[in-house]
């Protein structure tokens, strides 16, 4: 029998091995975390008494639901949780496991890795304090803790006032909501975002909840700084009505929207196109999912598209795989499936379009500003090197001649804004400065590896 | 199109290149280096960075002692230091046999006037106690040295360029050919150069241009198993290696530990891709924490390989074409070519220059390859390619 | 401002605040030499940070860090054991006895 292998146990994955288990085949499920859910439908930990009906709001029987079907699914699935998968060859994937080496070999491989925020650095981001936004609502779910008693959300993100509110509901001061994209782009962009209209509604809910609240918010925002000595203190920004504000905090959560997490997907041989609209290179899928022989992505680890979109392209791609393994599907969503993902990728166009991954400021970010927070290169040092006389204009030459993006990270967080600044420097459109080319171990693997026990 | 004549054209932008066209131009000459992708981007820019005396091939030794000379004075030759740094080589051996090996090394290195410590079981416990009981006995070659490959070949090809030479980028040489006025090269984007002299630097690609002058060497496309790992607290000094070949290691002053490891893969020189198998990765981190076990914490965060033209008795190709006059080649460095580059690249300015050079590079020659070659024994034990490739 | 969960602010200066009680063991570690207490359930990461602001010093730029992602994605929450254990603070759950150090342990490195 074919071995199916998904990675990635979030909304994506677990609907996927949901169509492969119900077909009669038993998927393998791997994720690195502990627990199931992803991000957006992250549990918390054992023992936390958060109210997660409150906390998910108008979401929250999607997220009983999903949990539900996975408590359900997992007779019939082989779960392997706390597994990385650091390297893929030959139909074959290098795993480690509470420092235990492994393979897992498969036929079909459903890539639904997820995504992580897209950074756009500024003066002072490296100050303890300084979290991302889907971090801050990580460690809220996961942990029950706050990242901070007054926090402020900066970035062009419909998550900044989802997030606000959830800190506000948990007793934080939220001291200011800075959105950087203008609100003339969210009108542009209605048409796109009324393709989802509850969505829309409800991202409109959470604006007037907070407007509401008497939580400052302010949209058109440059943002100038993030202030303090051994930690934040201060956020310091343009108004978007000309005046610089400073706003005492202890915590900043930054982030401009999502980008998809592919270094797997690029190991197993997907092959990547830029997207003008997101502005992010993305893999070259089929509208199912398939990028490659016995490959197949799914979730925000393929397009971000939201949870919605996860479970229905997680649903896809596994109904791929099922056809291009000759058997028929018990129930053939695909016609249903392939419209509401439509729907809901377009609903995340019109979100791209509506809080922008802000360019121009990161074109004139400051010299002295670290783009590199694992090497500690500053985007001065990019630019000095692209100066000399046969200087790098690749991102993977100025990679390798300024270390920026050869961290632990390995340009996860760096990689936007040196795409960015690279091509903002050389005047060039920023897809001519390609992308940071992935290798193994997609995450750091301790070289005290043990061998794989005998099965 | 009208064609640019120069003195000499260089094919090739690597580190091989780079050097020889900086030497030609400090002696007056008028150079073109033409380079397919950007330079120093393929070998040159991936090896492992050793500039390591110890342990090379004995015929190699004056060319390897001038070259060390010119990598001292690095920063006064091209304004930059590349990160070079004394680190001394330390050359570990597992066994008896292996010792008598470090042995001969040694007596070959120290009849050329290098100096080289003998360190026992005690002395290693002592100089370097993160050693683990699996070497029983060392030679240390203080002169050695390592740099960082990443920044070399660009800084040369700066400091060639600032004497004059021209340096031509994202240009493949399509066609060369010797006519009675000179040499005319010719390139996929239709330029046309005409030189009195022409060197083939062109690495993994060399045998193509050889081939144009009805030569050839066996070259094939390898590259090594490398990986750096996260940057920890700086304690290993000397760049390591085991004479058995599973492991080399460096840990540069950041505290990233850089190494290479064996066999060696095959590379693909016309997808420009070299893979790395991960269960080579996973030998590589074995054998590296039997010998230094507190490293076994530490996180391997990258691996990588380059594209290197090997040959099979594992020694280059360096000197004067057997078919045409003023053509000299310079490929098939087997993974060894950065210690000796400006060597190389000296040696083959004097060539053109003044119609010789000093040292001693008969072993090198490409008429070695009219006949049947002996294979190297690290050949068969180093590497791991396909029958096909072979 | 009312903050919910398990009190007032931790004496130390934390970071983290617990918005919400957590019915859990109380799990000892140390975090260098001196005595500290978490929750069974929290990480690594949160169980240093509610009770101090920072995590580590960075290697190169003089600073200190307290984490960034929080989702094991941009690898800077990573911290040193006394043994020389590597640990991502932000997926790794606190447990009892681990004695953690906010500076690389140097001395382990020198000596095998």
């Amino acid at each position: 029998m074919a071995e199916v292998v998904i990675v990635g146990a979030g909304p994506a994955g677990i609907r996927a091995a949901g169509v492969i288990a119900a077909q009669g085949l038993r998927p393998i499920l791997v994720d690195e975390g502990r627990q199931p859910g992803g991000q957006g439908y992250r549990r918390p930990s054992p023992g936390l008494s958060l109210d997660m009906d409150a906390l998910m709001g108008t979401e929250a029987g999607k997220y009983k639901a999903l949990h539900a079907d996975f408590a359900a699914l997992l007779p019939q699935i082989d779960y392997r949780s706390r597994t990385l998968i650091w390297g893929i060859e030959d139909r074959r994937l290098y795993c480690v496991r509470d420092g235990r080496q492994m393979t897992i070999a498969f036929d079909a491989l459903v890539v639904a890795t997820g995504a992580m925020d897209r950074i756009a650095p500024l003066p002072g981001w490296t100050l303890p304090g300084v979290f991302t936004l889907g971090g801050a609502q990580a460690v809220l779910k996961d942990q029950g803790c706050l990242v901070g008693r007054r926090v402020a959300f900066l970035g062009a993100s419909p998550l900044l006032s989802l997030a606000a509110l959830q800190y506000r509901k948990l007793g934080a001061e939220v001291v200011a909501v800075c959105d950087t994209s203008p609100f003339r782009d969210k009108i542009a962009a209605l048409p796109q975002l009324a393709a989802v209209p509850r969505t829309l509604a409800r991202g409109l809910a959470y604006l007037a909840a907070l407007k509401r609240a008497r939580v400052p918010l302010f949209d058109g925002v440059t943002p100038m700084a993030i202030e303090g000595e051994a930690g934040v203190t201060t956020l310091r920004f343009g108004d978007g009505q000309g005046r610089e504000r400073r706003i005492a905090c202890d915590a900043v959560a930054l982030g401009y929207g999502l980008k998809p997490e592919t270094q797997l997907a690029e190991l197993a041989g997907a092959r990547f196109a830029f997207d003008a609209r997101f502005r992010l290179w993305l893999p070259v899928t089929d509208e199912d999912g398939r990028a490659g022989e016995g490959l197949y992505l799914a979730g925000d680890g393929a397009a971000i598209g939201g949870a919605d979109a996860a479970e229905a392209s997680g649903a896809l791609a596994a109904l791929a795989v099922l056809h291009d393994l000759g058997l028929r599907p018990v129930i053939d969503e695909r016609p249903v499936l392939r419209r509401r993902l439509a729907r809901l990728r377009r609903f995340q166009r019109g979100l791209a379009r509506a809080f922008r991954w802000p360019v121009p400021a990161l074109s004139r970010l400051p010299d002295e500003v670290a783009v590199c927070r694992c090497e500690h290169v500053t985007a001065g040092e990019i630019r000095r090197a692209m100066d000399e006389d046969l200087g790098p204009v690749d991102v993977n030459r100025v990679k390798a001649i300024t270390r920026c993006g050869m961290g632990r990270c390995q340009g996860r967080v760096c990689g936007p804004a040196l795409q960015e600044i690279a091509a903002a420097h050389a005047g060039l459109p920023v897809e001519a400065v390609g992308r940071l080319r992935g290798q193994a171990p997609v995450k750091p693997v301790p070289l005290g590896i043990l061998e794989e026990e005998e099965a | 199109m009208t064609m640019r004549r120069a003195d000499v054209v260089i094919v090739g932008g690597g580190l091989i290149g780079a050097w020889t066209a900086f030497f030609l131009a400090r002696r007056g000459r008028k150079v073109v280096l033409i380079e397919k992708g950007v330079v120093g981007a393929q070998s040159s820019g991936t090896n492992f960075g050793n500039l390591r005396l110890q342990g090379r091939f004995p015929g190699q030794y004056p060319l390897s002692l001038r070259s060390q000379a010119l990598w001292e004075e690095i920063e006064d030759l091209i304004g930059d230091r590349c990160e070079f740094d004394p680190s001394g080589h330390l050359y570990i051996a597992f066994n008896d046999t292996e010792r008598e090996k470090l042995e001969k090394y040694a007596a070959v290195s120290e009849s050329h006037g290098l100096a080289i410590e003998h360190l026992g079981t005690a002395d290693l416990a002592r100089r370097y106690p993160w050693l683990s009981g699996k070497a029983v006995a060392a030679t240390f070659s203080p002169r050695d040295a390592t740099a960082n490959p990443r920044l070399v070949t660009p800084a040369v090809a700066r400091a060639a360029k600032a004497l004059g030479v021209e340096v031509v980028e994202q240009c493949t040489v399509t066609q060369a050919r010797r006519e009675a006025a000179g040499f005319v090269v010719e390139t996929a984007d239709g330029r046309s150069f005409g030189c009195d002299h022409l060197v083939n630097a062109a690495g993994a690609w060399a045998g193509e241009v050889a081939g144009m002058f009805g030569e050839g060497a066996p070259l094939f496309p390898a590259g090594p198993p490398q990986f750096v790992t996260e940057p920890f607290p700086y304690f290993i000094r000397p760049s390591v290696q085991a004479v058995d070949g599973t492991v080399i290691f460096r840990q540069i002053p950041r505290g990233n530990v850089i190494l290479a490891g064996y066999p060696r893969t095959a590379a693909d020189p016309i997808r420009n891709r070299a893979p790395v198998p991960p269960a080579k990765t996973l030998a590589a981190m074995r054998h590296l924490t039997a010998v230094v076990p507190a490293l076994r914490d530490c996180h391997v965060i990258r691996v990588w390989s380059g594209i290197e033209g090997y040959l099979p008795d594992m020694i280059p190709v360096i000197g004067p074409s057997m078919t045409t006059d003023g053509l000299f080649h310079a490929f098939g460095f087997c993974g060894h070519g950065f210690q000796i580059g400006p060597g190389v690249g000296l040696c083959l300015s004097e060539m053109i220059c003044d119609g010789s050079t000093e040292t001693p590079l008969a072993p090198f020659s490409i008429a070695r390859f009219r006949g049947a070659v002996a294979e190297d024994e690290k050949f068969r034990r180093e590497f791991d390619l396909p029958a096909a490739a072979r | 401002m009312a903050v919910g969960g398990d009190g007032a602010s931790p004496a130390g200066g934390g970071r983290f605040v617990r918005a919400v009680p957590r019915e859990a063991e109380r799990v000892r570690f140390t975090i260098d030499g001196k005595a500290a207490e978490a929750q069974a359930g929290d990480s690594l990461l949160t169980a240093i940070l509610v009770q101090r602001p920072v995590l580590r010093r960075h290697e190169f730029d003089g600073g200190e860090r307290a984490g960034f992602c929080l989702m094991g994605a941009c690898q800077d929450c990573w911290v040193w054991s006394e043994t020389g254990e590597r640990l991502r603070a932000c997926t790794t759950p606190v447990a009892a006895g681990m004695a953690i150090v906010t500076a690389p342990p140097a001395e382990r490195f020198a000596h095998g």
